[in-house]
């Protein structure tokens, strides 16, 4: 009888366990079935006609990753110069905690309060319209703490030996951090950075309020333009075509996943 | 060449402890000077005042003074980067930088200036070969400095200290972390080196002291853990006459 037990809860545990797998493969299966009817080079490649139900979502592959582009040029220095002053340079004490404790707090706020900032403050008040810009640096504030945090998690991992090193041959602080510090910390930086872009390519509620929903091809930063994501959800939500809707899906998730991967790959060619 | 370094008065603090009582020492250019005692004497500490490398601790405190070819070292006006210039470091784990084997050794030169590539080369090939290490990793200069062995990465650390000139070299247990075949290599490295930069080294192991050094300063801490220079002078005298009953202990083996 006992035994009858801990075998049904070995059973019911490892079934748990399994379950986060299960939903993925149920979610990637259901998306795939859907979409792949779909995909063709046409349909990445075109532009979308009729009620954007027929052709391709070329202009939203460009938008998405247009928005993208922008909001990582922005944060990644920023990022890494925030997490390079607060593991090299900060002392310790209050300011240090109150910078770690506002990094925790962004990372936390629900995106669409983004979404909404981002469109009172870019797109109103600095009156830079719905826009890649918009949307870019709305995305980037998003992306800030993820950003920040792994980059100082980076740098602190780096041993103090190679700092020691470095500044017995006579180098710099500036000399040590950019020289030793930096590199050594360089794919961990990275791996974060690739992370940050995979969250800020599938974020909707941020660019549906900040880049707009027309559908054009963007080439200036002031270009408005509809990313994937807004696309999937206008498909979807306004009846217009579920198909075109699960192909849109399953590309999103492609290149998701596929940052992930990259950053995944990366982490553990480190280790 | 006769860098001297001067010692006078010499209190170290950690905080409130203190871990060094009134050193006071000096040590001439062009020899190897041995600083050995038992663990936790402070010869360590005492050695990383000498290129201040204790400024990286947090709430350190030095009192006293320290010369080095008469200029006092711990003022305001000190330039950090040319005092470790002068007087390089050799660490008692291995740390070479996760860069190639070049990298490594060119680290120093790029600091100080921007050698060309000719220049780089030249630098990079005679350290190695210096720190007798060139034969065996001239084929893989672009290789990753971290897959030598220990023995191997210790002789690359000291190739990347020659690529600066330095006038002393601090040794901090170079040897404690690497293979006795390793062991054997770097001390006749130092043997070869001495006769271009002083060598300061602190060791654990009495025999190595006695093979390598011309001076030896022995440390003791007393019941405060509070360090003091017990005895200092040629090592033959130190080690077949001391004058001190404790070194006499210590290098008998009865303590440490």
């Amino acid at each position: 009888m006992r035994k009858g037990i801990d075998v049904f809860m070995t059973l019911l545990l490892y079934t748990a366990a399994l379950s986060s797998c299960l939903v993925l493969f149920v979610i990637l299966g259901f998306i795939f079935t859907k979409g792949v009817g779909q995909v063709s080079p046409a349909f990445i490649l075109g532009f979308p006609r009729g009620l954007n139900a027929e052709g391709g979502i070329f202009p939203t592959i460009v938008a998405s990753f247009y928005a993208t582009a922008v909001a990582m040029t922005v944060v990644t220095p920023i990022g890494i110069g925030a997490a390079i002053y607060l593991s090299e340079y900060a002392t310790g004490g209050r300011i240090v905690r109150l910078i770690r404790f506002g990094a925790d707090t962004l990372a936390s706020v629900p995106s669409i309060v983004f979404g909404l900032f981002g469109l009172a403050l870019f797109v109103n008040f600095l009156h830079l319209g719905w826009s890649m810009l918009s949307g870019g640096l709305t995305l980037a504030v998003m992306a800030l703490p993820i950003i920040m945090r792994t980059a100082e998690e980076a740098i602190l991992a780096v041993p103090r030996s190679y700092r020691e090193a470095s500044f017995a041959l006579g180098a710099t602080k500036w000399q040590t951090i950019r020289r030793a510090v930096i590199p050594a910390a360089a794919p961990r930086i990275l791996t974060g950075i690739i992370l940050g872009t995979g969250r800020a390519f599938g974020e909707t509620a941020v660019v549906l309020f900040t880049a707009g929903v027309s559908i054009n091809l963007p080439v200036l930063l002031t270009d408005p333009g509809r990313t994937m994501t807004s696309h999937l959800y206008i498909l979807a939500t306004e009846g217009i075509s579920l198909p075109t809707a699960y192909g849109t899906a399953l590309l999103l998730i492609a290149i998701v996943l596929a940052f992930n991967y990259l950053a995944r790959k990366l982490a553990t060619k480190v280790r | 060449m006769a860098t001297t370094f001067e010692v006078k008065n010499l209190d170290f603090y950690y905080g409130d402890f203190q871990a060094l009582e009134d050193i006071n020492v000096e040590i001439e250019g062009s020899t190897i000077t041995a600083f050995i005692g038992p663990s936790g004497c402070g010869k360590s500490t005492f050695l990383r005042c000498l290129n201040r490398m204790n400024d990286l601790i947090p709430e350190t405190r030095v009192e006293g003074l320290i010369t080095l070819d008469g200029r006092d070292i711990y003022t305001n006006e000190t330039d950090l980067v040319d005092l470790r210039r002068r007087v390089g470091m050799i660490f008692q784990q291995p740390n070479p930088f996760p860069m190639s084997i070049y990298d490594n050794v060119a680290y120093g030169p790029r600091l100080h200036g921007s050698p060309s590539k000719s220049e780089l080369d030249g630098i990079v090939e005679t350290t190695l070969k210096q720190a007798a290490l060139w034969k065996e990793v001239k084929d893989k200069l672009n290789s990753l400095a971290l897959s030598l062995s220990g023995g191997q990465q210790q002789r690359l650390c000291i190739a990347r200290v020659l690529a600066v000139n330095p006038e002393v070299v601090l040794m901090d247990e170079p040897a404690s972390a690497i293979d006795p075949t390793s062991t054997q290599k770097i001390e006749d490295l130092m043997a070869e080196l001495k006769e271009r930069f002083s060598i300061i080294i602190v060791t654990h192991n009495m025999q190595q002291a006695a093979r390598v050094s011309d001076h030896t300063a022995f440390f003791m801490a007393d019941d405060t853990g509070k360090a003091n220079l017990i005895e200092f002078g040629n090592t033959d005298q130190i080690f077949t006459n001391p004058k001190d009953e404790r070194t006499e202990s210590y290098i008998t083996g009865r303590f440490g």
